[in-house]
Order: structure tokens, then sequence, then C-alpha cells
């Protein structure tokens, strides 16, 4: 007993030490997001492509979806962009949110990049990205057959995001919906 | 003399510089003075979500620009600064406070160094009795043998040798 005392501050040194060791790799901005589990907040809110044309959640259809927030001053959505175009290729439909830009510019941008959206709501002043809880663009949520948010993805959306975090979670989604649309 | 001048310059100009570093851009106007008062207030108690370690009166990044127009819009509804602050937590998370609220995940946090506090002085109390202790029994010891060694055959030779 005398002699396990004796290695006390060790041992809580070692736990301390490996605590802060594992500190050093954390990623800071990694955040988890307040709206995962919540619904799509409520919106109306005007299109890009069509300035006539005005959209609410009601329009966000699919069993499962992703609504992805870029801006034009935005340079990680450039990147991110052709990745989006092969994604709505594969037949997942993606709704865009053009987050505090310009309309002639975000329209010159669909046009010259192509437009992988279904619809792209312009959120001039924020009000709805800052309902989601955004800070900044890209940012990517999966949203379910529910209407539920399942998931925040901050950054870039490129292959390996893909491949690891959302395609096994979009997979599981369209199996619950199988699931419960059989029921 | 002009070194010392030259130096005097360059610390005043050191100290105005960072006077100036933390006002925001944008001028809101309130309709009541209170209001202000708490705007202000709530920029500093509030981080932005962006650039970490700034709260959203000090950071101009958009977001905090954003967050700085929601504040005011809704202190100017009339909402309290309890509810203000729940209306952040539900779009950030409880990473905007600066100050956590007291629930079971921060627990530790909170009540972790009052734990540490208690346990470091009931290891200081644990070693001071049990010196106290040790120092008791020692003098118990030697007054025990000390009184022994002058009681017996000792004495006698110390007398004798006194006598001498």
């Amino acid at each position: 007993m005398k002699r396990f005392l004796l290695f006390l501050p060790l041992i809580l040194f070692m736990v301390l030490g490996f605590f802060l060791y594992k500190g050093l790799y954390l990623n800071p901005q990694a955040m988890p997001s307040a709206l995962e589990g919540q619904p799509v907040p409520e919106f109306k809110l005007i299109t890009v492509s069509d300035t006539q044309r005005v959209v609410t959640k009601a329009d966000l259809k699919g069993e499962v979806y992703l609504l992805n927030v870029w801006g034009t001053w935005c340079g990680g959505c450039r990147v991110e962009h052709p990745y989006l175009l092969d994604l709505a290729k594969s037949g997942l439909p993606i709704y865009g949110i053009n987050f505090k830009d310009e309309l002639p510019a975000a329209q010159q941008w669909l046009k010259d990049l192509k437009d992988p959206y279904q619809f792209t709501v312009f959120d001039v002043n924020g009000r709805l990205a800052l309902d989601l809880g955004v800070y900044g663009a890209p940012e990517t949520f999966v949203v379910d057959h529910k209407g539920i948010i399942r998931l925040r993805y901050a950054g870039i959306l490129d292959s390996i995001a893909w491949k690891t975090t959302i395609e096994p979670l979009v997979l599981s989604i369209k199996e619950e919906a199988r699931i419960g649309s059989l029921q | 003399m002009k070194t010392l001048i030259t130096m005097v310059a360059c610390i005043a100009v050191l100290l105005l510089s960072t006077m100036t570093q933390a006002s925001s851009v944008e001028t809101y106007t309130f309709t009541k003075p209170e209001y202000e008062v708490r705007f202000h207030m709530l920029n500093t108690i509030l981080r932005c979500p962006k650039c970490q370690n700034q709260n959203i009166a000090d950071s101009n990044s958009l977001i905090s620009q954003d967050l700085r127009r929601e504040v005011k819009r809704l202190i100017e509804e009339g909402r309290n600064d309890e509810q203000i602050m729940e209306y952040m937590v539900m779009r950030y998370g409880s990473f905007v406070l600066y100050k956590p609220k007291v629930e079971r995940i921060t627990y530790l946090l909170w009540y972790g160094p009052i734990g540490f506090a208690l346990f470091g002085l009931l290891m200081l109390a644990f070693v001071v009795v049990r010196q106290k202790r040790k120092r008791q029994e020692h003098t118990n010891i030697t007054s025990s043998t000390d009184s022994a060694l002058l009681n017996e055959n000792e004495q006698a030779d110390i007398e004798k040798l006194l006598n001498k």
C-alpha cells in the first residue's frame, strides 16, 4: 500500500500527460452541432436562378438530401463544386443555400460552373444560415426522410469526407426509410 | 536625452494603439439607453464560433457581425438576456457561451476544482497529523530512555566522578 502511494503522483502525471497529448491532435474547429437531431428550420426565401420563385421548407424533398451552404466569396466552395456535381449525377438531391452573396454573382457562378442543386435559396442576410448554426462556408448538412438534420459537416466535401463520414450515413438513412415505408 | 524622448513616444504609440483595438465597426441606435448597455454586455460574453478565442464584440468576422445584429434585434424585440443566450445556444451549441452552464456534463468543470482543493486539504491534514504523532512518539521514547539511563548504575558512576 505504501509502495503504491509512492507511485501515485507518477500515475496521475501519466494520466494527465496522456490526455494533454491526445489534446494536441484534436481539431479545435470541430464542434458538435446543436442542430443535429433537430428539424430543418422554417424559411421562406427566393431562389437564385428564378427570383420569382419563393420556396419554403416544404419544397425540400427527398429520401435523404444534402443542404449545402455556399457563396461566391468562398474559395473552398469552388474547390468543392465539381464534387457536388458528381454527387448530383449519382442521384442524390442537393439543395443549395447561397449565403451572404450578391445575386448576379451567384447566378453567374451557377452558369459558369454548372448547377448541381435542385434549387438554391438566396439567403442574402444569412438568416436561414444563422438558424442552421452556420458560421462559415462551405458547410453541408445531411437531412433524412423526416426532415431531421443528421449531420453537419463543416469544410470542403471531398471524396475522403464522402467515403468516411457521409456515405455510410446516407446509406443507413436510406435503409431506415425503406424499413419505415414497409411498416 | 533624444533617445529618452523617442522611447517615451514609442511607448505612448503602443499604449494608444491597444486602446483603439477592441471596437466593432457598425454603430447601432437603440430605443432605450439600457438596451445599449445590455447589447455591449452580451457581446462580451458571447463567443465567436469562427474565431474561437474572441468574443463577438472583439471579432469582426462575418459571423460576428451577424450575431451582433441578431443580438440587437432580439434586444429590441424585448427578450431578456437568458432568452437571447438560449437562442444562441440553440443554434451554435453551448460553445458560444464563455461561461458554461451548470449541467451534467459540466459538473466536473465546475466542481472539479473544489474536489481537488478538498483532496489537497485532506492530504495536508493527514500528513500533519502523522508528523505530529511521529514526533510525539519520538519524544516519548527519548524521555523514557533518558530517565532510565540516569536512574541506574550510570547515576552512581556520575556521582562518583563528581565527588572525586
